[in-house]
């Protein structure tokens, strides 16, 4: 059975609406698309879309409350809610230097979860 | 047990409270809000009028051009921002200078000081951006312009100190008659008992004496919405900008805040529900359409507010001030609408000559302190000033609101002096801390945990004003 | 009186890479003076990625991206103030600012870089009828409450406008566990970039309403709904298809605005277009020495660009303190604005032999078109004319003039304009 899906393009500004023809998971076909580059966007979207997860962890006993941290790499869309879950009571304490490793292996992606910022043990 | 008990901390119910706590006498002021001037003394068009729009022989005549004499005096004893700078009422065709006409021999009547015809040079000396057909003017000299709520606060602050008792967050659920002297009134913080109940519950001061069984009277709420521009535009207006009124109400004026900003407002309609104080489309409509009959080049797109106030507005047309025959000890303050916020100080007065005419005896104290204490504004002081204040306060060098130039310095004391604030809008009302331009984007989370950590609670305790206006919801992750 | 060759107002992207590019020009004695505890300005409560893509060549965060140029700056001999609000400024370059620690500071400078940034439309400008309950936000203040104070301003929620960061809190609402019920908007497009849109709320499957707005507020206290209404031709609300929506927050991205309440102070002209300062090609005011850069001067879609042009200020700056003043007005290029185009930065090039190198314009388009050709015409004829695909109202457009277009020509003026080409399909 065939199934179709429809991927917004974000390569560039124009957001090509891309039709993706899929038959029982495998592409069938990609139409609808602008560029080369969108085929191979549209191609990851439907089989393995990956985001990168930017959130916060608590900060211990400083002013600054929250430390902002991320995935390292991007990490499959559907684990980006059981990531959330994992480092919800994370907590760290300064002094944190950018890239750092806040949790190691996010939702068993291989992908660690790091600092972006530097966080001085005198703030 | 209390001499008198007040029910409601609006401009009315404070300055009583000012003037009585000059006596020995115990009293104790019940509002159903959590802080004072939250009802119609904090929205409304801030002028302190001249006296000629009453009928002679009402109240509102008597009272409006008596009160209007006390504001000068009292707003320098009580440090309170007031411009002395006068009102116009604006005739453009023969009609409106026929009613100018009236309005002139009625200010007489009255005994307005100082009025005068201007014509329509003069006129577009003073205010070069109104519309240039106008013709005649009324100019009334006494009018003037105030901060509403601050000067609300500032009487509770002051009789506060002066030994007054404040509730907050306690609505009346009844007022009753225990004993030939005594009257007990309920509220949900419990019963106070007290000799004489001073009825100023403003737009519900007609359900508070149907609650204590005294005379009948009803309370329409008349809504006045306004819009407030950037303060960039304040030169828009000099004076306050009236048209020729109407029957039922003084029409949109165009008008100066003492704070520099000008706004245009209110129109008049009346409802049925004394909560709505929403602004609708319809009514922007009507006082864009109506300001603009008077300053035509409105600058609508640095518009950076909108409120609607209502009016309390009695069906028997005058306020009603009086002890009534039928509960002994309990006196009415309704209907207190336009120029209530004027006539306020000869309110008091006049309570004051209805209490000993019940029997109250008074003694005046002798340690009444006439000033509430000192309030910096460090937007308006001298650099040499402001330096010698952080010197003494360094909270006084970190500006915490851009667009007002408001200090932590002023922020913490507006939560530590007496009646301190205990929201957000508190802290707006008395320091102007969210009232500029951004509308408090950029203070608001810090003037929050300025609250929490002076009231030692935690942010989400933290409210905009009353009971279930909390600015934050919980912390994150909480809901994952 | 402390007196400083430069003073830059601001410690965000626009300020720190002013500021280092003056430095790098030879700029010795830099004042930097910052607002916030710390640098880094707005970018530190935008944790999300997609910055410096043209910068970097790489995603960074907003934090990843300041903390680069922080290092830059701190190695480099350039004095910071932190905790210091500017009262004033005077076109003589005199600048009056206050903190905790040291009172009231005196500066007299000779050049002035403007890096404020800018603030949110608030719902006062838009005129949104109803009560004013808690729970109406900026997207920007909720933002701060959420990334730096870590606070849940709400759990379910509409967002009024489609702007970048309504849209970026849509999605960190969500994967925080709030409900983000909808985004509406105005116009028939949307005004953030496509990758939000697809990111933020295609991934989440949030509605996006195009050609609605927000016609009621209702609740007392708190925020209890909204009513969304479809919105004519003429952008007034039809009232048969107003729906409510149950809501407990309402978070508005509808636009920001330039802060120039300092520039007006120091008397310097401002562009109706733009809400910022009018400056020449190397981001000069009207009021000379004084430079300004970054969303102060107009708001920007990429902090890659506020970079960009704010190495230009910083470099003008350099130039103006090493080789004076540019010619008079007299000498000026306008740079018109014709049909198509919203508005244009710079709005003139100065001084004729200043013109030595590759000149930038950036400029935004009024609608969107999928192909367009810009022309850049002059008294002079036509100088240049490019075809452009995709433009977007909410994506910048950055065209550079060659020397060789500027000085063949030798216009008194150009006119600057966007046509669309053929159909939509």
């Amino acid at each position: 059975m065939t199934e179709e899906k429809f991927v917004t393009c974000i390569v560039c500004p124009k957001g090509c609406r891309i039709k993706v023809i899929l038959d029982e998971g495998d592409i069938l076909d990609i139409l609808n698309y602008g560029c080369k580059r969108g085929v191979e966007y549209a191609r990851e979207e439907v089989m393995a879309p990956k985001r990168i997860l930017t959130t916060t962890v608590a900060v211990q006993g400083q002013n600054i409350q929250m430390l902002p941290v991320k995935t390292e790499d991007a990490i499959p869309k559907e684990l980006l809610k059981v990531a959330m879950h994992e480092t919800k009571d994370l907590s760290v304490e300064p002094p944190i230097k950018i890239g750092d490793v806040i949790w190691p292996n996010i939702a068993g992606t291989g992908v660690n979860i790091i600092a972006t910022r530097t966080l001085d043990a005198n703030v | 047990m209390d001499d008198v008990i007040i029910i409601g901390g609006g401009v009315v119910g404070c300055m009583i409270a000012r003037e009585l706590s000059k006596y020995n006498l115990a009293i104790t002021l019940v509002e159903k809000n959590e802080d004072v001037a939250c009802g119609t003394s904090k929205a409304n068009s801030a002028v302190i009028h001249a006296g000629f729009d009453a009928k002679p022989g009402t109240l509102k005549a008597k009272l409006n051009v008596r009160g209007n004499t006390f504001f000068p005096a009292l707003c320098e004893e009580l440090d309170v921002p007031f411009k002395n700078n006068g009102s116009l009422v604006l005739a453009f065709d023969d009609e409106e200078i026929n009613t100018v006409g009236e309005l002139m021999e009625r200010g007489k009547t009255n005994g307005v000081p100082g009025l005068d015809y201007w014509d329509t040079d003069k006129i577009l000396e003073v205010e070069p951006y109104l519309k240039k057909t106008v013709r005649r003017a009324l100019y009334a000299p006494t009018a003037g312009i105030i901060c509403p709520y601050e000067f609300t606060i500032a009487l509770a602050e002051n009789s506060y100190q002066n030994g007054v008792k404040y509730l907050f967050e306690a609505p009346v659920t009844g007022v009753e008659k225990i004993t030939d002297e005594n009257l007990v009134v309920r509220t949900s913080k419990g019963d106070l008992q007290g000799k004489y109940v001073i009825n100023a519950a403003g737009l519900f001061a007609d359900e508070i004496s149907k609650l204590a069984g005294a005379e009948e009277y009803q309370i329409i709420p008349r809504k006045g919405e306004y819009l407030i521009f950037d303060k960039e535009y304040g030169y828009l207006a000099q004076m306050v900008l009236f048209p020729t009124p109407s029957k039922i109400s003084k029409g949109i004026l165009v008008c100066p805040t003492v704070d520099g900003n000008v706004f245009i407002g209110p129109n008049s309609n009346n409802i049925d529900d004394k909560t709505d104080v929403s602004v609708q489309r319809e009514g922007i409509e009507e006082i864009i359409s109506g300001g603009k009959k008077i300053v035509p080049d409105l600058p609508l797109k640095n518009i950076i507010t909108s409120f609607a106030g209502l009016r309390a507005s009695s069906t028997k047309g005058d306020f009603i001030i009086e002890a009534s025959q039928k509960v002994k000890g309990f006196i009415n303050v309704g209907g207190i609408e336009s120029p209530g916020f004027t006539s306020s100080p000869a309110i008091a007065e006049m309570i004051v000559e209805i209490l000993i005419n019940e029997g109250l005896k008074l003694e005046k104290k002798n340690n009444f302190i006439p000033h509430r204490p000192r309030k910096y504004r460090f937007r308006e002081m001298d650099n040499e000033a402001r330096e010698k204040l952080i010197k003494q306060n360094p909270d006084f060098g970190h500006v915490i609101c851009r667009c007002e130039t408001v200090t932590k310095g002023e922020i913490v004391d507006a939560i530590r002096r007496p009646l301190g604030a205990r929201s957000i809008d508190g802290i707006k009302r008395r320091t102007r801390a969210g009232m500029g331009r951004c509308q408090g984007g950029f203070c608001s989370p810090k003037v929050l945990a300025i609250l929490a950590e002076e009231l030692k609670v935690k942010p989400t305790v933290i409210r905009k004003a009353n009971g279930g206006s909390e600015v934050l919801l919980g912390k994150i992750k909480e809901y994952l | 009186m402390i007196y400083k060759e430069l003073v830059v107002i601001g410690g965000g992207p626009a300020g720190l890479s002013a500021a280092i590019q003056a430095y790098e020009e030879g700029v010795q004695d830099i004042l930097l003076i910052e607002r916030d505890f710390e640098l880094g300005g707005i970018l530190k409560q935008c944790i999300h990625n997609g910055f410096g893509l043209h910068i970097f060549q790489e995603e960074l965060t907003g934090p990843e991206y300041a903390e680069r140029f922080i290092k830059e700056l701190k190695k480099m001999n350039i004095e910071v103030i932190l905790d210091t609000m500017v009262l004033e400024i005077t076109n003589e370059k005199k600048i009056i600012a206050v903190n905790k620690e040291l009172g009231i500071l005196n500066i007299q400078t000779q050049a002035i870089i403007l890096a404020m940034g800018c603030r949110e439309r608030t719902r006062g400008a838009l005129n949104i009828p109803g009560f004013r309950p808690a729970g109406i936000f900026t997207a920007g203040t909720a933002q701060r409450f959420v990334n730096i104070e870590g606070y849940m301003p709400g759990k379910d929620i509409v967002i009024l406008g489609s702007g970048d960061i309504g849209l970026i809190m849509a999605r960190r609402f969500t994967l925080e566990g709030a409900k983000v019920r909808c985004v509406v908007e105005l116009m028939p497009y949307s005004n953030g970039l496509t990758r939000n849109v697809v990111q933020c709320l295609e991934d989440y499957d949030i509605p996006l309403y195009l050609r609605h707005t927000v016609i009621e507020i209702h609740g007392k206290d708190r925020l209890e709904g909204v009513t969304v209404a479809e919105v004519d031709d003429n952008n007034l609300p039809i009232l048969a298809t107003a729906t409510y929506i149950p809501c407990d927050t309402l978070l508005l991205s509808v636009g920001l605005i330039p802060e120039n309440e300092l520039s007006k102070l120091a008397e310097v002209k401002l562009d109706d277009r733009t809400g910022g300062p009018i400056v020449n090609q190397r981001m000069e005011t009207s009021t000379q020495g004084i430079f300004a850069c970054g969303n102060v001067l107009h708001v920007h879609d990429l902090v890659d660009f506020v970079t960009q042009e704010a190495r230009l200020a910083g470099k003008g700056a350099a130039d103006y303190l090493s080789k004076g003043k540019v010619d008079n007005y007299a000498d000026a290029i306008p740079v018109r604005v014709l049909k198509g185009v919203r508005y244009i930065v710079p709005q003139y090039f100065q001084g004729k032999e200043m013109l030595n190198g590759r000149q930038e314009l950036f400029m935004r388009s009024v609608k969107p078109m999928d192909k367009a050709k810009l022309i850049i015409d002059s008294d002079k004829g036509v100088i240049k004319t490019k075809t452009l695909n995709y433009v977007k109202p909410s994506e910048m457009i950055n065209v550079a003039l060659q020397k060789e277009e500027l000085c063949q020509a030798n216009p008194n003026y150009l006119e600057i304009s966007l046509q669309e080409v053929g159909d939509r399909s």
